[in-house]
């Protein structure tokens, strides 16, 4: 098939993402014109600011150099710009007469800054700052001369003219509003950012309306006249009173234009071959001026161009950071509020800190926050997820809680680390090698920096500090994922629950059936998604479904813990934590004939071989079917743990027999998979010597029952139990907490644990389905049993099996049998 | 070239190897990881992950890569190359399938 010709106008942010999402997962369906009107290739306009500070050169951010336009077979014009596009022959000319024929033409032309319409605005030293040649010019204007002004206290003009007085020149500041950055702060918080630059430097003039530039005896530029009669001198002047739509090469066109080219929401244009995206466009009335909708838009053009016809543009929540080293500020939503709305407020002057929630209902609206922005992304995640904060209301204003945020001594705040501090506990990175990476490559997105320096990527409890430094780094371009649509790996762009939902609602088995219907872009998947597919379809359908090794994480597979130096770690269950004579003589010869070289006992209660070799397995877990011993599943996404106290058998403040009914729930549970492990706690009293309360389901006995706690963590982050209810029995025990866990089962994402179930659902929701609603938990708990029943031990059935069977095979290795001539 | 290099080993049946998984066979260079992969294709590689040595042959298999146990690195079968943005390579092996038997040159 002949490919089809793809000419985009434009070279700019947003329209060279669209392509690099095109080349991504359609590389071979366009032959791809670009023209820009600018001589350089895709660069980074939003780290402009620290190249007039001088903080960066222009090769720095440079986005895709010439290379790469090569590279993808682009046929690049650039200084060349697109003066008629002729929609009858499908064709677009530039200024020089070149011209190019499409199938599909994409628009991006990106904005122009608005000149204020004033005499004396076209006179030298009078410039907007909007690309590299504005940039340039300032620079220069910096070296010989004395006097800025800059009209616009908006994030742009700001940031202009802290780079201009970095360079040596007194700046003063004009605005027409009452505060600077009236679109982004609020006044309290806007005094307090305009206190702090004044002390850098800046002079700044509000509430007045420019009336004239006046030229001097040399022709340019030397002063600014007011409305009100003053006047200050200028020997540059730049216009930063924001942008509009660059529309008219479309307009010129005929295509329907209204403060923007009118997209739809996968956007088209009025014209169907014609696609437009970025600053240029007016999706549902709004014209975005930051990168990271224009991101979002990018991708969703990109899918439609490769026909993939999946994927709506639906609007974006916005944020905004100043690029001005050393001030912190953040906002983003409706920080304003207004009717309906609710504020938490917390202003404190002298220690240079603003904060103000906005609340609409239980759900957070909008964040302005100033001096301390640390929970920044939280609060944006939080407004983006649209999510329930009763629960946490009255400790929001104090930010996400980071008891037990371990790894990196706890600091929490990215900007006033030094380069050397180390980030990342588990992967040893620290932040200059993260700023370093983010400003050289290009990164935009956590993923991004997670696959380049590793920051992050394995624990995860630094990923708060990566997100503030990738938003310090690219200030508004950064936007954390929404967490609700967030594909679930790059195999597909389904999330986790819509995904579980096709597997329920078509009744989906095996995984190659999922990967079909549901349209997998990898022939099989990933090592992230597969193993998913494998839990969702054995939890959906137990019994029916059939559990497929090879999506299983070793691990799971070998039903041992693979260790560093690919040997493993065998640990053997312990109910309740009780162990027997014959038990441990058991182990102690295990440990002595297979040659273990570590026995240690663990955090839940029983013992760990550390150092096993994997052929050994088999014959190692005969040995302990013999004593009567199972598979502990220390090492999968199932049941771990059920901790026990002594209790009121031996112990002389104990309400309840926790050893008993601790190991009535570890054996009601056994071989349970989940979508992450699984850890339980019985104390016989509220002295709580089972830890119960950092446990997914922590039962703690009182003199007249159990009171039941779900949702700990003891791990990564330290995360303390909610109280679910009260009940009178072990029956009830282990009916309410089987049917919690069968809910967790069956909505929790993979490698979700209790935790963040909940805090993705509510643990009112949780509470609606397993405690108040008595039939519906008496079904969460019939179906548990059922996927239970019948479990057999999996050492065991290796330990039986034929070494040339699929369960056998697995744990021997092969020998070269005889050599053949070549 | 050596008689050892330019000699056929016979290792296992192809269905001794199950399907999007793998085998070690055990040689004088130290493990080799034979991988099956979607369609039948059969891929050796030296069982070392070119970032911590991690043992190849444990990962999940998916199109023509495996990914290491041990840190999640991705190492493209057919060249022993990890993918980008990790870099590091580990040594390949000719293999090949005759009659339904695996064949290998190591």
């Amino acid at each position: 098939m002949e490919k089809k010709r793809l000419v985009m106008v434009g070279n700019g942010m947003a329209g060279c993402r669209t392509l690099e999402e095109l080349l991504r997962i359609a590389p071979e369906m366009y032959d791809i014109t670009v023209f820009g009107a600018e001589p350089h290739p895709n660069y980074n306009r939003i780290l402009l600011s620290p190249v007039l500070a001088g903080e960066m050169t222009i090769q720095d951010i440079i986005l895709n150099d010439w290379d790469w336009y090569r590279d993808n077979g682009i046929t690049l014009h650039t200084g060349r710009k697109i003066v008629k596009i002729d929609r009858i022959a499908r064709k677009v000319i530039a200024d020089d007469g070149t011209e190019a024929e499409y199938d599909r033409l994409l628009l991006a032309t990106g904005s122009n800054p608005f000149i204020l319409p004033v005499p004396g605005k076209d006179l030298p030293g009078v410039i907007a700052y909007r690309d590299i040649a504005d940039t340039d010019a300032m620079i220069e204007a910096a070296a010989t001369r004395k006097h800025a002004v800059v009209i616009g206290a908006g994030l742009l003009g700001l940031e202009a003219a802290n780079g201009l007085a970095l360079r040596g020149m007194q700046v003063t500041v004009v605005h027409l509003a009452p505060w600077i950055m009236e679109r982004q702060l609020d006044k309290p918080s806007a005094d307090m950012l305009q206190a702090s630059l004044e002390k850098k430097g800046l002079a700044f003039l509000l509430e007045k309306q420019t009336e004239s530039l006046i030229a001097g005896s040399d022709g340019r530029v030397s002063a600014v006249r007011f409305k009100s009669g003053e006047t200050i001198p200028a020997d540059l002047v730049v216009m930063a009173a924001g942008i509009r739509p660059n529309t008219t090469l479309a307009e010129s066109a005929g295509i329907h234009c209204n403060r923007g080219i009118v997209v739809n929401d996968t956007l088209q244009t009025y014209d169907p071959k014609i696609y437009a995206v970025g600053e240029c466009v007016n999706h549902r009335g709004i014209a975005y001026g930051l990168v990271a909708p224009l991101f979002e838009q990018a991708k969703v053009c990109a899918n439609h161009l490769a026909q993939y016809g999946i994927g709506t543009y639906k609007g974006s929540v916005t944020s905004t950071k100043l690029k001005v080293t050393g001030i912190d500020v953040f906002s983003a939503g409706n920080f304003m509020g207004g009717p309906g709305c609710d504020d938490i407020v917390l202003h404190d002057p002298a220690g240079g800190v603003y904060k103000r929630l906005v609340l609409e209902g239980e759900r957070l609206v909008g964040a302005c926050l100033y001096g301390d922005t640390a929970d920044g992304s939280w609060y944006f995640q939080l407004i983006k997820d649209g999510q329930d904060i009763h629960a946490v209301r009255d400790h929001l204003m104090f930010g996400q809680n980071h008891l037990g945020d371990v790894g990196h001594k706890g600091q929490t705040q990215a900007a006033s680390m030094p380069d050397t501090a180390e980030v990342c506990g588990c992967n040893g990175v620290c932040k200059g090698t993260i700023v370093k990476a983010i400003k050289e490559k290009g990164l935009f997105s956590l993923d991004d920096v997670r696959k380049h320096t590793k920051a992050s990527s394995s624990c995860g409890s630094c990923t708060g500090l990566v997100e503030q430094i990738l938003a310090s780094c690219v200030g508004g371009a950064y936007t954390p994922a929404d967490s609700s649509s967030k594909p679930m790996c790059g195999c597909t762009d389904m999330n986790h629950g819509d995904v579980r939902a096709a597997i329920r609602d078509r009744h989906l088995i095996d995984i190659p059936t999922v990967q079909r219907e549901l349209k997998w872009k990898t022939p099989n998947g990933c090592a992230s998604c597969r193993p998913a597919l494998n839990y969702y379809l054995i939890s959906t359908w137990p019994h029916e479904a059939k559990d497929d090794a090879q999506s299983r994480f070793i691990n799971e597979r070998a039903h041992a813990n693979i260790q560093k130096d690919g040997t493993y770690s065998v640990v053997p269950r312990m109910w309740g934590g009780l162990t027997t004579p014959d038990e441990l003589r058991a182990i102690a010869d295990a440990a002595e004939k297979y040659k273990v070289p570590t026995v240690k006992v663990t955090g839940g209660q029983r013992i760990d071989l550390l150092g096993v070799k994997k052929d050994d397995l088999p014959a190692m877990w005969a040995d302990f079917a013999k004593a009567g011993m199972v598979s502990g599943h220390a090492y999968g996404k199932s049941l771990r743990t059920v901790k026990t106290c002594v209790g009121a058998e031996h112990c002389r403040f104990g309400t309840q027999l926790s050893m008993g009914l601790g190991v009535k729930l570890e054996k009601m549970l056994f071989g349970m998979y989940s979508p992450h492990k699984v850890k339980l706690a019985v104390s016989g009293c509220p002295r709580n010597c089972a830890e119960a309360g950092i446990k997914d389901v922590g039962v703690i006995g009182v003199e007249s029952g159990y009171e039941i706690y779900v949702a700990g963590n003891g791990g990564i982050k330290t995360e303390v139990a909610q109280f679910f209810c009260k009940v009178g029995s072990d029956d009830e025990v282990m009916e309410y907490s089987g049917a919690f866990l069968q809910l967790y089962r069956e909505e929790g994402w993979y490698l979700e644990r209790t935790v963040h179930y909940i805090e993705r659902v509510g643990l009112d929701y949780v509470k609606g389905k397993v405690v108040d609603d008595a039939e519906n938990r008496k079904a969460l708990y019939e179906r548990l049993l059922f996927a239970l029943q019948d479990y057999k031990d999996p050492w065991l059935e290796r330990a039986e099996a034929d070494a040339k069977s699929e369960l056998g095979r697995e744990f021997r290795t092969l020998a070269i049998k005889q050599a053949m001539k070549a | 070239m050596s008689t050892e290099t330019s000699t056929w080993a016979h290792v296992c049946a192809l269905e001794d190897i199950p399907l999007l998984g793998s085998r070690v066979v055990t040689a004088d260079s130290g493990d080799i990881a034979i991988f099956r992969t979607d369609g039948d294709r059969v891929f050796a590689v030296h069982d070392k992950c070119p970032h911590k040595g991690g043992p190849l042959s444990q990962g999940i298999v998916h199109g023509d890569t495996v990914t290491c146990p041990l840190h999640s690195w991705k190492i493209r079968l057919e060249s022993g190359e990890a993918v980008a943005p990790d870099v590091g390579c580990t040594r390949g092996f000719d293999v090949k399938v005759e009659n339904g038997q695996v064949l290998l040159k190591a």
